[in-house]
């Protein structure tokens, strides 16, 4: 009995052991699981060019570079793909330079294949050897019934509060209930899209419209290129955009429409590739480049295709390039009136203003001639939305059209939400003029998206109906109640930007400034530089403000992007691909894999 | 050195002397009392040229050009009547690309360069490129200030920075709006 007794609880205790053991066991898998360690960013010796997990179309073009750093001269690089020397793999030789910064490069080549590609890197110095390896992946993936045209709308700095002002401004809300939502939000698919490039947390306009016009990251400032070490903003390695592809594979037509200087980052994008996104005389003459010369081009920033001579000109030489264009066959339009007699050319050429066009409240609400001057004749982003398909939807072989509503980026760094609430809700007009004709033939992807956001959030209401006024007058929880904006004409605008009880908005980020919680009649900067520092602007608040003490560095006199995700929203063929959350590259991916494009084949 | 190398830098040098005290005077003749950067007077424009004596023109923003359009800027008729004449203007001075130039902008309104919502090229199209003598600093940038001196019209782009200007003063004088 007692032998018995004895095993009976040495068995038992063997047991609970054993049980113990296994449930240490199974934590510490799971954490090694659920847990992949991760190491602090440093900058590799050796950088190679496109990076690490790039993802590239089969057959897209780009610029094979590699730059490496060594404390003595370097006497060998060896680049193998997939095993095979780098100038066999690509057919291609290639140029390297040796030194303590050794450069290896081989222009435009492709992967001709999908699956993943190895690139490993081994450099030689009379110290020893240092090895990188990259990783790349071509997809194969392939979608069921392809999307004819694709049009990209991008609404800069258009952050998910931003879509939400609008949403309030536009539709109303009724006992907590929207009376409708936009054109963008009533749409199949939904993702939130990261926005980071390869060089930083934060990005800004050119380096996210690259991320969506070639499916690889670049860094601030950028497009078009993985930003290298030398000074010269046009020699960096290229990577081949979504109108280079289209145009070269399909021979499908192209459009780029925006607000803002067509030269500005998101619309250039789309076709340039150049480190400094400031290259804006560059960026217009660039548009006449057959390779990636959009049929319609319509926007602001005439000042960059004027010849010098010519009072209000920006550039530095004698080229004019509105009559470049017009020896090419574009109709040209410098107003609105002209924009509707142009009617439905092959190609069109369309610049409204020397600068970036004015904002929405100021060309069709208040019409301020202190702001406006001789631009009172400025088209909508509506008008260029339909004109643009109207002439592109002429190409049986389908288009590409990128449509940006800029001025939500520019009004939010000067804090005025309120232009940047009535330039969202234009763009989600042009989004349901573009709803309107995908529904015709069913056969058109439409993706919205913010290329950054902004750090505006809403708090609650402001009014000063029971003398309270600056952050006493910030109606928060219960006393927030609702605003009192009302579009009684039903077009989708608030009438008054300035009700009694308005939104009170609170940015995250921002210089010394001066805040009412008013409407300003006309656009003023926040904060203005004097000696290098940002200090606030006295015309900002006339009527009197509080002074906001800034909370970023002196240097900058705006309110600047913020790291957040972004929403994308998606409809029409292919639109199943946005899901969850995405890389921002992923958004170019989207596109080709609508489209159905193979970057080996040519157009006839 | 030759003769009149010598002659020349004897009546520069004169001058320079003569200058020198001028510096220190107000408009009606009296020792100025502001800050050092409104002391300056005559910064670029020679005291001796015709018009020294000349009532200055005034001239205000909306006043510079009579048509714009995306093809470009027409000059107004007065602008034009004003070329090389004397002329006032107030605005507002922004801050100068570098901050060693002799030349600084004068805006309408207060200005701020955004790096990200804009290009350093960014400028409004009514701006006047104040020309000076020397590099001045510490001028205010909030208040608006009051700038007399030559009208000069007509592209010029500065050799240094490419800074192109349309219309420009050769800054004679300088002090803070009333």
């Amino acid at each position: 009995m007692y032998n018995l007794k004895m095993s009976t609880l040495c068995l038992s205790q063997c047991f609970r052991l054993l049980a113990a053991l296994l449930v240490v066991m199974s934590l510490m898998s799971g954490t090694t699981v659920s847990h992949a360690a991760y190491s602090a960013p440093e900058v590799p010796h050796i950088n190679i060019m496109p990076i690490d997990r790039a993802k590239f179309l089969v057959g897209q073009k780009f610029d094979f570079a590699i730059e490496v750093k060594t404390d003595i001269p370097a006497t060998a690089i060896e680049v193998l793909v997939n095993g095979k020397a780098a100038e066999t793999f690509f057919g291609k030789q290639a140029i390297i330079s040796l030194d303590k910064m050794s450069t290896y490069r081989i222009n435009q080549v492709a992967f001709p294949q999908t699956g993943k590609v190895s690139v490993a890197v081994t450099v030689k110095t009379e110290n020893g050897i240092e090895k990188r390896a990259v990783n790349y992946d071509i997809p194969a993936d392939k979608v069921k019934k392809p999307a004819k045209n694709v049009i990209l709308f991008v609404g800069d700095g258009m952050s998910l509060q931003a879509r939400q002002m609008a949403r309030i401004l536009s539709k109303g809300i009724t006992e907590g209930k929207y009376n409708d939502l936009l054109e963008m939000e009533k749409m199949s698919n939904l993702a939130l899209i990261t926005t980071s490039g390869n060089d930083s947390l934060v990005t800004d306009s050119a380096n996210s419209a690259s991320a969506y016009a070639t499916g690889h990251k670049s860094a601030v400032n950028a497009m078009g290129v993985y930003a290298d070490n030398t000074k010269d903003p046009f020699d960096d390695p290229k990577v081949e955009n979504i109108i280079e592809l289209v145009k070269r594979t399909r021979g499908m037509s192209t459009g780029i429409v925006s607000t803002a200087n067509i030269t500005d980052a998101t619309p250039a994008a789309m076709l340039a590739h150049t480190r400094k996104r400031s290259e804006q005389n560059f960026i217009a003459q660039e548009m006449l480049n057959p390779q990636h010369r959009p049929d319609v081009i319509l926007g602001g920033g005439s000042r960059h295709f004027l010849p010098k001579s010519v009072p209000g000109s920006k550039r530095s030489d004698e080229r004019n390039i509105i009559e470049e264009f017009k020896e090419q066959g574009y109709s040209i339009a410098t107003n609105k009136t002209q924009l509707k007699q142009a009617g439905t050319p092959d190609k069109l050429l369309g610049l409204f203003q020397l600068d970036n066009m004015d904002v929405y409240v100021d060309r069709e609400v208040t019409k301020n001639p202190a702001v406006l001057g001789k631009f009172t004749d400025q088209p909508t982003l509506m008008d260029m939305t339909k004109t643009a398909i109207n002439v592109l939807s002429k190409n049986q072989k389908g288009f590409f059209l990128m449509v940006e509503g800029a001025s939500i980026d520019k009004q939010l760094h000067t804090m005025d939400w309120q232009r940047a609430t009535y330039d969202t809700i234009e763009m989600d007009k042009a989004v349901g003029i573009a709803k309107e004709f995908a529904k015709k033939n069913g056969d058109t992807l439409i993706i919205v998206v913010a290329d950054h956001a902004h750090g505006a959030s809403i708090t609650g209401t402001y009014h000063e109906k029971d003398g309270k006024t600056g952050r006493e007058a910030v109606r928060i929880y219960a006393d927030a109640g609702w605003p009192t904006f009302a579009d009684a004409d039903g077009d989708g605008f608030p009438d008054d930007p300035n009700p009694d009880v308005t939104l009170a908005v609170q940015f995250a980020n921002h210089p010394d400034y001066y805040e009412n919680e008013k409407f300003q009649d006309v656009p003023t900067s926040p904060a203005i530089m004097a000696d290098g520092k940002a200090i606030a602007n006295l015309k900002r608040a006339p009527q009197g403000g509080d002074l906001k003490v800034g909370n970023i560095p002196a240097s900058d006199p705006s309110e600047v992007h913020s790291a957040d995700d972004v929403p994308l929203t998606a409809e029409g063929p292919g639109a199943d691909y946005f899901k969850g959350i995405m890389d921002n590259t992923e958004v170019f991916h989207g596109i080709v894999r609508a489209l159905g494009l193979d970057g080996r084949k040519e157009s006839k | 050195m030759d003769k009149l190398t010598r002659r020349i830098s004897r009546v520069i040098i004169a001058m320079m002397l003569i200058w020198v005290p001028l510096n220190w005077l107000g408009q009606d003749g009296t020792i100025r009392n502001e800050s050092s950067l409104f002391c300056t007077r005559a910064q670029a424009a020679p005291a001796w040229l015709p018009w020294f004596n000349e009532e200055a023109a005034p001239l205000e923003f909306n006043e510079l050009y009579s048509g714009a359009s995306a093809l470009g800027l027409e000059f107004s008729p007065k602008l034009e009547s004003l070329k090389g004449k004397k002329v006032r203007i107030s605005g507002f001075m922004a801050p100068p690309l570098k901050p060693t130039l002799n030349f600084f902008v004068l805006t309408k309104v207060p200005m701020a360069i955004c790096p990200f919502c804009s290009t350093d090229a960014d400028w409004p199209d009514d701006i006047v490129l104040i020309k000076l003598s020397k590099a001045v600093a510490a001028l205010p940038f909030d208040r608006p200030i009051t700038v007399t001196g030559q009208l000069e019209l007509g592209y010029q782009m500065d050799e240094e920075t490419g800074f192109v200007s349309l219309v420009r003063i050769v800054a004679d004088n300088i002090e803070e709006a009333n």
